[in-house]
């Protein structure tokens, strides 16, 4: 037995911490929603989608300019020192992946404005001037559209990427200290942004290819899974403890019931049947996969917060 | 330059809180919040036990993970005896300091920046002791430079056996306790 019994009860820290509450999962997830979305709408771009009479991406920088914007509200109501946050863009940490977080953020702004200039939906052509010219000078120069595509997709893979790293420096916290979570949670962005958009869009072209996108994303992310737990499984005592939360402690009914059931599993089986035509596209199999998105967010951010280095035993 | 760092004698510690009861009058640490506190460990199985009653605070890292995770640069290393500070007016309260410290030594102050044990610098500024060392009424509590073989903590540790906590952790901790 090792039992330590304390006089400290400092608030969020004690009896296990809890710092981050509902804000920074809902960030991380419109973070890498928006990343995934810049992706699949940056490869759009690229493929020439754009010169077709409709394209979900008409919408959809539109659409991250709000999620992007709803994310990082999220993570100023999160901060206890919100009248300080200038601080931020005072410095650059070279060590801090929220210093780069926050830099990052700075680049995905102009690139969305960029991939919106690509061409203006209807609904906004000539009501603002620049916009409408910056737009005829963009789709007159077809490589530079197709720079603003690649340029869309390398800045959504950092952003997806950042979501990941900025749990996975933590190393006190042995279930975020993983290799794995960046492409974890790029994967699980990507999948719920292209469950977004089989979801929104009304072109069955766009609908047939990102469901079949979305299939490999979800079997990759299951694969990711397996990595992940087996890489903290055969790591240190700490390690071991983490996984154990996920996968019989008191985040697994939500782990193995959210995540992987209704969040992986049975959305892959419906989206199967619907690519190969046995059942219609609905937007329910869309549905579980994004909820599936925000909630692994939730469980790996509040279980991070509940493993330790001293709950392992000593 | 120097580096401080503690040494705690656990075979004199009583715990009985004076460190603790110091350094809340010393530093105006809010009521219901701690920068030092007494743990109480009990190891091995009935009846062959071994208890620990160690006073605990920041451990001020050599390889300090608050201070490389702070995106502001508020957490940082003192030039005076490379102790490990914050400064209030740059701090935003993201928290990433407190995630990342596996002692669990911060916490939020109601003002809303990431507090901690400053090991009273204002104090060893002045040539004193931090407060928590200057009351303990075992004298369980040594504070001195590391680096300088002459001072009484290098002594120590040459002398007696010691641990530090969670060493596997990597942060290079600067308080150790005598056993």
């Amino acid at each position: 037995m090792y039992e330590l019994t304390t006089t400290r009860t400092n608030p969020q820290i004690d009896p296990s911490l809890h710092i981050w509450g509902w804000e920074i999962p809902v960030y991380l997830f419109l973070g890498g929603l928006v990343a995934g979305i810049m992706i699949i709408s940056g490869y759009f771009i690229f493929k020439g989608r754009y010169k077709h009479s409709y394209f979900s991406c008409f919408y959809l920088p539109h659409i991250s300019l709000v999620l992007l914007s709803a994310g990082m509200f999220a993570l100023f109501l999160d901060l206890e020192h919100k009248l300080y946050v200038w601080r931020l863009y005072t410095t650059f940490q070279i060590a801090s992946p929220m210093s780069w977080g926050s830099w990052i953020l700075i680049l995905v702004y102009p690139t969305l404005l960029a991939t919106t200039l690509t061409r203006v939906p209807p609904a906004f052509q000539n009501r603002i001037r620049i916009f409408d010219r910056m737009s005829a000078f963009i789709t007159r120069r077809p490589m530079l559209v197709k720079n603003i595509g690649v340029l869309s997709m390398i800045v959504g893979a950092i952003l997806g990427m950042y979501t990941g790293v900025l749990l996975s420096a933590l190393g006190a916290r042995p279930l975020w200290n993983s290799s794995i979570l960046w492409v974890l949670f790029l994967t699980s962005g990507l999948s719920s942004a292209a469950a977004f958009v089989h979801m929104i869009t009304d072109d069955v072209y766009e609908r047939e290819l990102l469901a079949k996108a979305d299939n490999g994303f979800l079997i990759f992310e299951l694969f990711l899974f397996a990595q992940f737990i087996i890489g903290l499984l055969s790591s240190t005592q700490a390690h071991q403890a983490a996984a154990h939360l996920l996968l019989s402690g008191p985040y697994a009914a939500v782990f193995w019931v959210f995540v992987i059931g209704t969040g992986i599993i049975i959305p892959l089986i419906i989206q199967l049947l619907a690519v190969n035509h046995k059942v219609q596209h609905t937007p329910v199999a869309p549905i579980m996969v994004v909820a599936g998105g925000l909630i692994l967010r939730f469980v790996i951010v509040y279980a991070g917060q509940y493993s330790h280095w001293t709950t392992a035993g000593m | 330059m120097a580096r401080f760092g503690m040494v705690i004698d656990t075979t004199k510690c009583v715990g009985c809180m004076d460190c603790v009861v110091a350094c809340k009058t010393e530093n105006n640490v809010p009521e219901g919040y701690n920068r030092d506190w007494i743990v109480q460990a009990v190891n091995g199985t009935f009846p062959t036990l071994t208890m620990e009653i160690r006073s605990e605070r920041c451990n001020h890292c050599d390889n300090p993970p608050c201070v490389s995770c702070c995106p502001t640069g508020a957490s940082h290393v003192h030039d005076v005896g490379k102790v490990v500070l914050v400064t209030k007016e740059e701090c935003i309260g993201c928290k990433a300091c407190i995630a990342s410290c596996p002692y669990d030594a911060r916490f939020i102050h109601p003002e809303g920046y990431a507090d901690k044990c400053t090991f009273c610098i204002h104090r060893v500024e002045k040539g004193l002791d931090p407060a928590c060392v200057s009351v303990c009424p075992t004298h369980c509590m040594y504070f001195g430079d590391l680096d300088d073989p002459n001072s009484q903590v290098s002594k120590l540790l040459a002398s007696r056996k010691h641990h530090s906590l969670l060493p596997e952790a990597g942060t290079q901790p600067r308080i150790f306790y005598l056993t």
